[in-house]
C-alpha cells in the first residue's frame, strides 16, 4: 500500500492525521457548507450583514417553502425527471445492443466504429448546436422534454457504447462459443446469456448517465425556452436572475437542484465509482 | 415468428453472418448519425454562410472566418481557452495529492472519500452559483477573507485581471475531485509486491512515488489527462453562470462566444457561430486524435 499505512507511523502522526482529515474536509467543502448554511439563514440576517456567522435563527423551513411556493422549481424538477429517466433507459438500451455488436463480432469496420463512438463523445457541443436546434425546431420538438431526450439518448450512446463494449469484452467468451456450438441464435445469446451478466454495467451506466443528464445545462438552454419544459439547471439560472442578492433563496434552490444526483450517488456509490473509473486500472 | 417468404429467407441465411452485427448496431448508429455525425458536417457547411436561422442561407465563402480574424473577442477567447487548458491540468497533480492523502485505512475513511468527491456530483450550475456567492463583494466568504488579508475588497468576477482565474478555480474544484477518484481506484490496484520489494531496497517517499507508484498509475493518469483536457476545452456552464463572458468580454471562451453569437439577443448569427464552433472543433480534434491514436495502440496490443 502507498503511502505507508498511518498505523505504522508514530502515535502523534496518527492523531495528527485524524485531526487533519475533518479540517481538510471542511476547507474542501467550504463553498458548499457556506451555501448550505445560507440556505437556512433568515432573510433578516442578510440585511443585517450577518453573512458568515451563526444564523440568528433556523429559517430552513421558511426558505425552502418559499422557494417551492414562489417559484416553479417543483415543476422544473419534474421536467428534469422527464428528461433524465427516459434518456437513461434509451441510452442504456441502445448501448447494450451496440456494445454487444462491437464486443462479440469480428468485422472489418469494428474498430473504426468503436473509435468513432469514442471521438463523438469528446467533441464540443457547439459543433452540433446550430443543426440540432434547427432539426428539433423543424420536427416540432423545440421546447419539449422529448426533444431533449432524443438528443441526449443519441449523444450518450457514444460514451455508453465505449463502456458496454469494454465490459462485454471482459466476459468469458467461451460462454458465447459454447452456446453457438449448441445452435443458440445470436439474439438469444444476447438476451439469455450476455444481458443477465451485464447487470453491474447497466447499474453503473444508469447512475452515471442520470447524473450527466440531470446536470446538463447547455442543451437545456439551447433546446428549451419556456418554463413548461425547462429542466432545473436552466430553471435555477433563470431564478437566480429574479432573486437578485436574495442569497438565502438562491442557496436553497441550489441545494434542491443538487439533491437528486447527490442522493443517487450515495445510494449507488459503488456502481457510480466503478463506472467512472472504468479503465483507470488497466491499460 | 412469422415465416418469411422463401427468397428473402435464403438471402438472410446466406448473409446472416455479416448482417447480424449491423442489426445490433442499427438503432444506436442511426441515432448517433442523425444527432452527432451529420450535424458536424452541417455545421461546417453552415459556417460558410450568412444565416439568421430562419430565412435562406447566403453563401459567403470564408467570410465568417475572415471576420473572426478581425474580432478582438475571438483572440480574448483563444487566450482564455489556453489559460483554461493549462491551469485545468493542475487538477491532475491536485487529484493525486488528495488521493494520496486519503489512501489510508482509518475509521470513516470511506465517507471522507465520498464527501471529497462531492463537488463532481453537483451540477456546474450550482457550482457556479456557489462560487459567485463565494466571490461576491460584501456577501462572499472569499471576498471577506481577501479583505482581511489585504485590507481592500476585490470583486473577482468584476475585475478583468482576475475574472478568468476565478472561474477556472471554480472549475478545478469538481475536476480535482474527478482526478482524485481515478487515482484512488488506481492506488487500490497497485501491485503490493512491487511496492514492498522497492521498500526493501530502501526506496521511500517521493522517490518511491516517482519510480514505482506513478508508472503503475499510468492508466489512471492517462484517463485523468483525457478528461481534464477535454473538460477544459468543453467548459461552458461556469462562464455562462458566473459572468456571461464579462466584464467587457474579458472572460470569454470559444464555447460561450459561439453560443452568444449564434443566439444573441441582437439577432441570430448562425453562420458566424458555426465558424467559431468549427475552430473549437478543430482545436479539440487535435487532442482527440492524439488520445485515440494512443488508445488504438493499446487496443492492438491487448
Amino acid at each position: 500500500m502507498f503511502p505507508t499505512p498511518i498505523q505504522k507511523s508514530a502515535r502523534w502522526a496518527q492523531i495528527g492525521y485524524k485531526l487533519l482529515l475533518p479540517m481538510a474536509l471542511v476547507l474542501w467543502l467550504l463553498p458548499l457548507i457556506g451555501v448550505a448554511v445560507t440556505s437556512v439563514r433568515p432573510a433578516g440576517d442578510l440585511a443585517a450583514g450577518n453573512y458568515f456567522g451563526i444564523p440568528s435563527s433556523f429559517a430552513g423551513v421558511e426558505n425552502y417553502t418559499a422557494v417551492f411556493q414562489n417559484s416553479p422549481i417543483g415543476w422544473y424538477i419534474l421536467n428534469s425527471f422527464k428528461v433524465t429517466i427516459p434518456t437513461v433507459i434509451g441510452a442504456v438500451a441502445l448501448s447494450c445492443l451496440t456494445g454487444f455488436a462491437l464486443a462479440v463480432y469480428n468485422f472489418r469496420a469494428n474498430l473504426l466504429l468503436f473509435f468513432m463512438f469514442i471521438a463523438g463523445n469528446f467533441i464540443p457541443f457547439q459543433i452540433l448546436m446550430v443543426p440540432v436546434r434547427d432539426m428539433t425546431l423543424k420536427a416540432g420538438m423545440y421546447d419539449t422534454t422529448f426533444g431533449l431526450v432524443l438528443f441526449h439518448v443519441a449523444f450518450q450512446t457514444g460514451f455508453c457504447t465505449l463502456f458496454m463494449r469494454n465490459f462485454i469484452k471482459g466476459l468469458p467468451f467461451a460462454l458465447i462459443e459454447a452456446a453457438r456450438v449448441e445452435g443458440v441464435s445470436e439474439w438469444k445469446i444476447f438476451t439469455r446469456i450476455v444481458l443477465p451478466l451485464m447487470r453491474p454495467a447497466i447499474a453503473a451506466l444508469s447512475v452515471l448517465v442520470f447524473t450527466f443528464i440531470w446536470n446538463d445545462y447547455f442543451w437545456a438552454t439551447v433546446l428549451v425556452q419556456g418554463q413548461h419544459a425547462m429542466p432545473v439547471t436552466a430553471g435555477l439560472y433563470a431564478l437566480n436572475g429574479q432573486w437578485v442578492a436574495a442569497w438565502h433563496l438562491v442557496s436553497a434552490g441550489s441545494i434542491i437542484a443538487a439533491l437528486p444526483p447527490v442522493l443517487m450517488f450515495f445510494l449507488m456509490q459503488r456502481h457510480f465509482i466503478a463506472g467512472l473509473t472504468l479503465g483507470a486500472t488497466k491499460g | 415468428m412469422i415465416p418469411a417468404p422463401a427468397p428473402s429467407l435464403a438471402l438472410w441465411k446466406k448473409h446472416k453472418g455479416t448482417l447480424t452485427p449491423w442489426l445490433f448496431l442499427l438503432p444506436g448508429l442511426l441515432m448517433f448519425a442523425i444527432y452527432v455525425l451529420i450535424p458536424i458536417v452541417q455545421s461546417i457547411w453552415i459556417s460558410f454562410h450568412e444565416w439568421d436561422g430562419l430565412g435562406d442561407k447566403a453563401w459567403i465563402g470564408l467570410g465568417n472566418y475572415i471576420e473572426l480574424l478581425d474580432d478582438d473577442t475571438f483572440y480574448t477567447s483563444l487566450k482564455n481557452n489556453f489559460l483554461w487548458l493549462v491551469l485545468y491540468l493542475l487538477a491532475i497533480p491536485g487529484g493525486l495529492a488528495v488521493a494520496l492523502f486519503l489512501n489510508q485505512n482509518v475509521m470513516g475513511i470511506r465517507l471522507y472519500k465520498s464527501l471529497f468527491f462531492f463537488p463532481f456530483v453537483i451540477s456546474q450550475v450550482v457550482v457556479g452559483l456557489m462560487f459567485t456567492w463565494f466571490y461576491a463583494p460584501d456577501f462572499g466568504l472569499f471576498s471577506a477573507l481577501i479583505e482581511k488579508l489585504t485590507g481592500q475588497q476585490i470583486a473577482i468576477l468584476a475585475d478583468e485581471r482576475f475574472v478568468t482565474y476565478g472561474i477556472i478555480v471554480a472549475g478545478l474544484w469538481p475536476q480535482t475531485a474527478y482526478c482524485m477518484i481515478l487515482y484512488l481506484t488506481g492506488l487500490n490496484n497497485i501491485n503490493p509486491e512491487q511496492v514492498e520489494a522497492a521498500r526493501m531496497d530502501g526506496a521511500k517517499g517521493l522517490k518511491l512515488l516517482w519510480h514505482v507508484i506513478l508508472p503503475q498509475l499510468a492508466p489512471a493518469s492517462f484517463i485523468a489527462l483525457v478528461v481534464t483536457v477535454i473538460g477544459s476545452l468543453r467548459s461552458f456552464d461556469l462562464v455562462s453562470i458566473m459572468t456571461a463572458g464579462g466584464p467587457y468580454g474579458s472572460s470569454q471562451i470559444l464555447s460561450y462566444f459561439m453560443y452568444e453569437q449564434a443566439l444573441s439577443e441582437y439577432g441570430y448569427r448562425m453562420g458566424y457561430g458555426a465558424a467559431i464552433a468549427v475552430v473549437l472543433f478543430l482545436i479539440m480534434m487535435v487532442f482527440i486524435t492524439l488520445f485515440i491514436v494512443r488508445m488504438l495502440s493499446q487496443e492492438r496490443n491487448s
